[in-house]
């Protein structure tokens, strides 16, 4: 308990992890939150790797968690321009309104 | 050992609450801002146990950029109607058990194979890039990121590239009745058509054509 570990930080990971999601699957609301959702499930896969990166003593993890940061603020740039646009096309990101596809 | 302990349970509920927040809040002004401070202590947790390159990077890319776009496209939407309804939506749908189901199965599965998972001994066998004491975080980084590294790190500004094109192609709007320069008409416009030679006689004027 006192001893802090590697499984210390990767149950951390695995829980943010979950709560993304979670949130994915829950979300109602609308579709910013998904996109937040998918940015705390890549925040968890960054927290893997960097504490193994550094509990095994290789620097790898850590350069492969600035490309994961790179894709992470790539996808948000693209998925908040999604958004934008159809909100301007539609007037609503309901989640539940999104359903031209029948998905 | 009790400050690394003591600072990492801070650090680390604070970042599972504010997570949870981030899900559950109704207002999406606060979820960014549960964000942002979900980020905050999770760069202040890579801090603390020796990858401050890394958390000060994610407090620039993160909180300083990705978290500030998201701020700005909310803000730009009209959401407030959005507010009453949480998870429920207005039609029936059984998504609330199932997502319930599915997210514990995945938080147990991540647990059991935490729990039950042993590393080899021999498990970093890359020697050129283990750690090494002389060299601080920053330095260790930026030896293999310009060489061993070299094509994802080009291949990662090619992927910025192509979000930033992305990003304007997809929001790009064309106006109507806004006078611009066509700089191809400029440049393909010959003397012929533009400039008249007239004789103009005494005291007579000139009929032009256009």
């Amino acid at each position: 308990m006192i001893e802090i570990g590697l499984g210390h930080y990767l149950t951390l990971g695995a829980i943010i992890f979950s709560l993304g999601t979670l949130g994915i699957f829950l979300n109602r609301k609308n579709v910013i939150v998904i996109l937040m959702s998918v940015e705390l499930i890549l925040l968890a896969v960054n927290i893997n790797l960097v504490s193994f990166s550094i509990y095994l003593q290789d620097i790898t993890g850590q350069i492969f968690t600035m490309l994961i940061l790179t894709v992470a603020a790539a996808e948000a740039a693209i998925g908040l321009a999604i958004i934008v646009s159809y909100y301007r096309n539609k007037g609503s990101i309901r989640v539940e309104e999104i359903d031209e596809m029948k998905g | 050992m009790i400050a690394h302990a003591l600072f990492f349970y801070f650090f680390s509920i604070i970042a599972i609450v504010s997570a949870i927040f981030v899900i559950v809040s109704r207002n999406t002004v606060h979820a960014v801002f549960f964000l942002i401070l979900d980020f905050i202590s999770i760069a202040c947790l890579f801090i603390m146990i020796g990858a401050e390159f890394l958390g000060m990077m994610m407090l620039i890319v993160y909180v300083g950029a990705v978290a500030v776009l998201f701020l700005f496209v909310v803000m730009l939407m009209n959401v407030t109607e959005q507010k009453l309804s949480w998870f429920r939506g207005t039609k029936k749908t059984g998504h609330i058990p199932v997502g319930l189901i599915i997210g514990t199965v995945i938080l147990l599965e991540l647990i059991v194979i935490v729990g039950g998972w042993r590393y080899r001994d021999s498990f970093s066998e890359t020697e050129f890039l283990s750690f090494n004491s002389e060299f601080t975080n920053t330095h260790m980084i930026g030896n293999v990121m310009y060489t061993d590294f070299i094509h994802l790190f080009q291949i990662s500004g090619i992927i910025l590239l192509l979000a930033m094109i992305g990003a304007i192609v997809l929001t790009y709007r064309k106006r109507e009745g806004v006078k611009t320069q066509s700089y191809i008409k400029q440049i393909s416009r010959e003397r012929e058509d533009s400039v008249q030679l007239k004789d103009v006689e005494f005291d007579k004027g000139v009929k032009l054509d256009d």
